[in-house]
């Protein structure tokens, strides 16, 4: 390109350009797009339930137990005449929270470990490294399960247990790009120009993290969203009559034969939901990584 | 005049499992104001692990020990806050891999801009502003909107112009070149050469040009330290050194140059047989001698003295200068 076309291009900011980009590149993956529409649903759903849901999900009516669906219950009633769809509904707060929030928490604490381990080494390294290989030998929702236990069952205390259950995974993914990114030129290249930790830290370690970060929140995410529902399910998260995906599962298993219904739909809620967050994920993975912008 | 920079008797020693290796031996040099000093020397044979050392970059592993005075203070002692406010504020670096010396996640307008605001406190716009006065200055065209890419929209060539524009940001007293352009293509070189050289007129910067290429050496340097396993075996104003080359080992790197009428009856280039010694055992000799055509006992009982054979020409040699004809 000569200088004269480069300077004929109109004055466009580099940050409206670059967004544009974005957003163009978002756009041509069907799945990823799929993926951010019924996660977005799932979390307009959550945040507008009482619009939403045409009843009350705890209100009972006994004289309209276990219905098929009908106009009137778009999903039909439970055995206690609750609708079914407005169960549903509500039933996205809990998921959605204890998702999201609980992939913070385990970002927020996992990530300051991760890159002590990985970028200071020395002896601080080994011992994270080895509580971490300790702790990640029991599996996520063993984790998870265990840590409810001990903190009592709310879907607070649920959304800590997922949390902190995900932070040894993370902390091995924080501490691998660390010592990975620790290592690049242009991390040395800052040293030699001056920068001190802090700013290696914040400038050039933790954003070439955040891809790597994207994916796997996206993996903890719906992770949680089912670790939520598994503990819901076993009485450790939200309780009864709170409508919760996991509290519907088990309420429906003394009805697996009469309506089988009632186990189907929480489960296709928790299918959904998880899925579209991994689709997501994959989409806001290749499109935001800098490194893969051709 | 007065040093800029004046190293005495450095040494670099590095423990590792297989034994203490010396990657740099009582090695002393002096930089002037303004001059351009090239640091020649085979891979390995310590030219960059001396400038690491002389900033502090080594790892934890490494024992380092001599003087390197600039500007009052001896950077081998200096604690680690006043080595980061020398670092690309007085003395700067410019690397040899351009295509990975960049952060991928920043516009390189926020990467000139940063050493700007970190080391001289300027606001982000200003910064902005002057990262692209200085692409401008290293010749990247449309530099206003080049500000504004990242650095893999790049080419090698750009990139390393990019790296010079950070390494001169702050205005510093020395820049120190590690192999600018060994990465690159012949004819990127080449503007990178110029480019540097055009610099260095232009701010009066001292460089110190570290690389294993006598060509590049011949283009830019003033004076030329000849490294060899971590000893400076020659050092030369940059013509005696190519027109009275007296250390052995000098002599057959510059018959080791390409170009017409070189080489033997055959057309074929003389190399210098033999390999760089191990570090970790390099005798109290003459490290050159089992590669040395000219070696005899006297080579390999003592470590021979640097001896000065004219103004600002020393060479540590018992067989000094060509084998007469």
């Amino acid at each position: 390109m000569t200088v004269a076309e480069v300077e004929a291009t109109p004055p466009v900011s580099p940050r409206a350009r670059r967004r544009r980009l974005l957003l163009r590149r978002f756009l041509r993956r069907p799945m990823a797009v799929a993926g951010l529409v019924v996660a977005v649903g799932f979390v307009l759903m959550a945040v507008f339930a009482p619009v939403v849901a045409p009843y009350d999900p705890n209100a009972t009516d006994f004289d309209a137990i276990l219905e098929k669906p009908s106009w009137e219950h778009l999903l039909g009633t439970d055995e206690l005449g609750r609708d079914v769809f407005s169960r549903i509904v509500f039933g996205a707060r809990a998921s959605i929270q204890a998702g999201v929030f609980s992939t913070l928490l385990a970002i927020a604490i996992a990530v300051p470990i991760g890159l002590a381990a990985g970028y200071y080494r020395g002896w601080i390294d080994p011992v994270i490294s080895r509580v971490t290989d300790v702790l990640l030998a029991f599996p996520f929702l063993i984790l998870a399960v265990g840590l409810a236990a001990i903190l009592g069952p709310s879907l607070l205390n649920a959304t800590i247990a997922l949390g902190l259950a995900a932070v040894p995974g993370l902390v091995r993914v924080a501490r691998g790009e660390a010592l990975a990114l620790r290592e690049e030129d242009y991390v040395r290249a800052a040293v030699a120009n001056g920068a001190g930790d802090a700013r290696i830290l914040g400038r050039h370690i933790v954003p070439n993290m955040t891809g790597t970060l994207i994916v796997q929140a996206t993996v903890t995410i719906p992770a949680a969203i089912i670790g939520e529902a598994a503990l819901s399910f076993l009485g450790l998260g939200v309780q009864p009559p709170t409508p919760s995906w996991g509290v519907m599962l088990a309420d429906a298993q003394s009805y697996l034969s009469d309506a089988p219904r009632l186990a189907l739909y929480p489960g296709l809620a928790i299918f959904f939901c998880s899925l579209s967050f991994n689709l997501l994920g994959d989409g806001l993975r290749d499109v935001l990584d800098p490194k893969t912008q051709r | 005049m007065e040093p800029l920079l004046d190293v005495r008797d450095l040494s670099v020693r590095f423990d590792t499992d297989d034994g203490t290796v010396h990657a740099v031996d009582r090695l002393s040099f002096d930089l002037r104001p303004g001059e351009v000093l090239g640091v020649v020397g085979e891979s390995g044979c310590g030219k960059s692990v001396t400038m690491m050392s002389i900033l502090g970059l080594l790892p934890e592993t490494a024992t380092v020990s001599g003087t390197a005075r600039f500007g009052g203070m001896d950077l081998l002692a200096a604690r680690a806050p006043e080595l980061r406010r020398v670092r690309g504020r007085q003395i700067s670096v410019v690397f040899q891999e351009p295509m990975t010396s960049l952060n991928p996640v920043f516009t390189v307008g926020r990467q000139v801009g940063e050493v700007l605001q970190r080391h001289l406190g300027l606001s982000r716009a200003a910064a902005r502003t002057r990262a692209i006065e200085l692409l401008d200055l290293v010749h990247i065209p449309a530099a206003a909107r080049r500000v504004d890419e990242y650095p893999h929209q790049l080419s090698g060539g750009m990139r390393q112009r990019v790296m010079i524009a950070m390494a001169i940001a702050c205005d510093p007293k020395i820049v120190i070149a590690d192999e600018p352009t060994t990465a690159l293509d012949v004819t990127i070189q080449a503007g990178i050469l110029d480019l540097m050289r055009e610099l260095r007129e232009r701010l009066q910067t001292a460089i110190v040009l570290i690389t294993h290429n006598l060509g590049v050496v011949a283009d830019l340097a003033d004076r030329v330290v000849v490294m060899y396993a971590g000893r400076k075996v020659e050092e030369a104003p940059v013509h005696e050194l190519f027109a009275r080359p007296q250390h052995q080992y000098t002599i057959g790197l510059l018959d080791a140059i390409p170009r017409r009428g070189a080489g033997d009856a055959n057309g074929r280039l003389r190399e210098i047989p033999g390999r760089v010694p191990s570090l970790a055992r390099v005798p109290e000799a003459c490290a050159f001698a089992p590669r040395c055509p000219r070696a005899d006992d006297p080579c390999v009982r003592a470590l021979p003295r640097l001896v000065r054979f004219s103004p600002g020409h020393v060479a540590a040699c018992v067989h000094p200068g060509r084998e007469a004809a």
